[in-house]
């Protein structure tokens, strides 16, 4: 993909990112930022690239090195907003 | 020296290519031109070679656009606690999508060699991922399930700094190995150097400040992360460490950031080392700097700003790897933290400047020494306040970050539920602040089994004090203090505050009355009419209200 295509897609991503953020609830503002730090271990994309590459010894150890920080997060992440989510409960109606 | 003829991935642009060939013979057959036009935009690999993702193969890209836009989804789950356990999954299959994309574009490949004739998957190499996974996934799982709520700051901190350094990590790795990310571009010569200038290929500029911006973004959120995680877990003094012209200093090295990531852009092949190397040792310098001047009051929007910072890194590196999951990631991520930073400073009445400026915290320990004289004030036991709370028909509980620190968060739901038995209306009030992270609080209540419907944030419920019995404070103070509207001297003025004052009747649980907010401020609520402190252990003092109401 070329520079301006990258841009147009991170622009549009930047608006929607602002609108579906407002609409989020503040009562999940704690799930929010612990599922947001989840999803940008998508940098895992990275890490696993430079893992698959055995040319360069150097980056390939960088990159698995990579893939376990970036797994606790996503690991962690994800799990750790479930255990969130799971205790909001509403009103059991009488 | 990396050359083309002995690589693994050396016939990646060639199969490329081929691809491109073979969908363009589909869209031959029946798609219309329009559907051909855009789906040229997605193959047009002559530009692909500036921003990396050369050997990317369309399917592949599509696959990540799904998975962009199950984030997207993830997100907007969180718009109501009931779907947004779904939206959670939305996001495990988004990285699902992603990851699985990623392991089959980039298979580890053994193209045999003397020795060994064997042509296919490098198996060790998968093994060697899947092991670094299933590390992080027990770490990761393990934290997950053992950490306190009350911690939740602290592990958010932690979990940033490792996003921050696997940004580092990648961006080095791309660096180092510009070729398995598809970085290379011919060589055209600088001037100083001839064309053919060592290697005939280099990294492309773009792809230089790309790499740099992650690199910089990624090691300042790593070492601020880590000094956020030490001030909120007590590792280190919440207090604010002011050095001497601080904001040069700062200033002068986010400058040199810049002037490294430009000259280590333009930088002949050879000479980029030393660049990089510096590029990185100040960013994570500048890192540390920026967040230890700030103050344990200011957490709330350091993390948040720093969760922004992880979504930028990212960000950066999807440019570099022209990667769109990477890229909507990192936009969402961006925004969702600059956005909650801003709704923390607007709670607390703080410019965003001034709190990365830093030093809250320091000048107001010194209003707090030089208080006035004793006021009078009333103070009342446990079965005053069961008896005066079984009277009332509305009572609004406000909790503040004491309570949690306290552990009473289960001793006053039980009491919300024998209050409700005897038809007493019983409805929370959080402050934006009342946590140490943006929704902290609503998460303490959540796990005490408050009903999330029972539970207001300040603009929702702020008109009802008016009508309610009883205001029950119980370990908060600064979000109450009338001073923040009326005194133009108190650092706290301007910050919206819940009106108490309002209130038929306050209850003020307080340890004693001593020590005061984290603002370092008295609170005329004390001394009010209608006010009557309990002064006790938060717990205590609540499971003694419990007993008195269950007589």
């Amino acid at each position: 993909m070329d520079f301006i295509s990258i841009l147009s897609i991170f622009v549009l991503a930047c608006f929607v990112g602002y609108y579906v953020v407002w609409s989020v609830t503040p009562a999940l503002h704690t799930p929010l930022m612990a599922v947001t730090n989840a999803i940008s271990s998508v940098i895992i994309v990275g890490a696993l690239i430079a893992a698959a590459a055995a040319n360069v010894p150097g980056a390939k150890w960088l990159g698995l090195l990579g893939i376990v920080l970036a797994s606790v997060n996503i690991f962690g992440g994800f799990a750790v907003t479930a255990r969130m989510l799971a205790m909001y409960k509403k009103k059991e109606t009488k | 020296m990396l050359s083309f003829a002995t690589s693994d991935k050396a016939v990646a642009p060639a199969q490329a290519g081929a691809n491109h060939g073979h969908v363009a013979r589909l869209i031959g057959r029946g798609w219309t031109p329009a559907c051909a036009g855009v789906t040229a935009l997605f193959l047009a690999s002559p530009a692909a070679a500036s921003t990396g993702g050369a050997a990317t193969p369309a399917w592949a890209m599509l696959a990540y656009l799904v998975s962009g836009v199950f984030f997207i989804l993830a997100l907007r789950g969180l718009s109501s606690p009931s779907s947004s356990r779904a939206g959670n999954r939305f996001g495990m299959v988004g990285m699902l999508i992603a990851v699985g994309t990623t392991l089959a574009t980039h298979m580890p490949w053994k193209t045999g060699d003397a020795e060994n004739s064997y042509v296919g998957p490098d198996l060790f190499g998968l093994g060697e991922i899947m092991a670094a996974i299933a590390i992080g996934a027990v770490i990761g799982v393990t934290i997950a399930r053992r950490i306190d709520m009350r911690q939740m700051p602290e592990l958010v901190a932690a979990f940033h700094s490792l996003v921050g350094l696997a940004a580092v990590l990648v961006g080095w790795a791309a660096y180092l190995n510009p070729e398995g990310f598809g970085l290379l571009v011919p060589f055209v010569g600088d001037g100083l150097h001839p064309a053919n200038f060592e290697d005939r290929m280099m990294i492309s500029p773009v792809s230089k400040i790309e790499m740099g911006l992650g690199i910089a973004i990624g090691a300042i959120t790593f070492s601020g992360s880590i000094i956020a995680f030490a001030k909120l877990s007590g590792k280190m003094s919440g207090a604010p460490i002011l050095l001497p012209a601080r904001h040069v200093i700062n200033l002068g090295t986010l400058i040199a950031i810049i002037v490294l990531t430009g000259l280590f852009a333009m930088a002949a092949p050879g000479a980029t080392l030393p660049l990089i190397v510096a590029l990185t040792v100040l960013a994570f310098a500048i890192g540390f700097l920026l967040i230890i001047p700030i103050g344990g009051a200011d957490m709330p929007v350091v993390v948040s700003m720093l969760n922004s910072y992880s979504g930028w890194a990212a960000a950066a590196m999807g440019f570099t790897l022209g990667n769109s999951a990477m890229i909507i990631t990192g936009a969402l991520v961006g925004s969702s933290g600059a956005i909650l930073s801003y709704i923390m400073c607007k709670a607390m009445n703080r410019s965003f400047i001034s709190v990365i400026a830093g030093g809250f915290g320091a000048e107001s320990g010194a209003t707090a020494s030089g208080g006035g004289e004793q006021r009078p004030y009333k103070t009342g036991s446990a079965e005053d306040a069961a008896f005066m709370l079984e009277q009332a028909e509305k009572v609004i509980v406000i909790p503040g970050y004491g309570m949690a620190v306290a552990q009473a968060q289960h001793a006053l739901r039980e009491m919300g539920d024998l209050l409700k038995a005897k038809g007493v209306e019983v409805k929370y009030a959080i402050h934006p602040v009342a946590g140490r992270m943006p929704g902290h609080m609503n998460v303490l209540l959540a796990e005490a089994n408050v009903p999330y419907d029972e539970v207001f944030e300040l603009e929702d419920i702020n008109s009802e004090f008016a009508q309610c019995d009883v205001a029950f404070i119980i370990g908060a103070n600064d979000v109450v203090n009338p001073a923040a509207k009326t005194d133009k001297t108190s650092p706290i003025y301007g910050m919206p505050v819940f009106d108490v004052d309002k209130a038929k009747q306050v209850f003020f649980i307080k340890r004693s009355m001593g020590g005061v907010g984290y603002a370092g401020v008295d609170n005329d609520v004390f001394y009010m009419d209608q006010t009557m402190m309990l002064l006790a252990d938060a717990k205590k003092m609540v499971e003694d209200i419990v007993k008195a109401l269950g007589h």
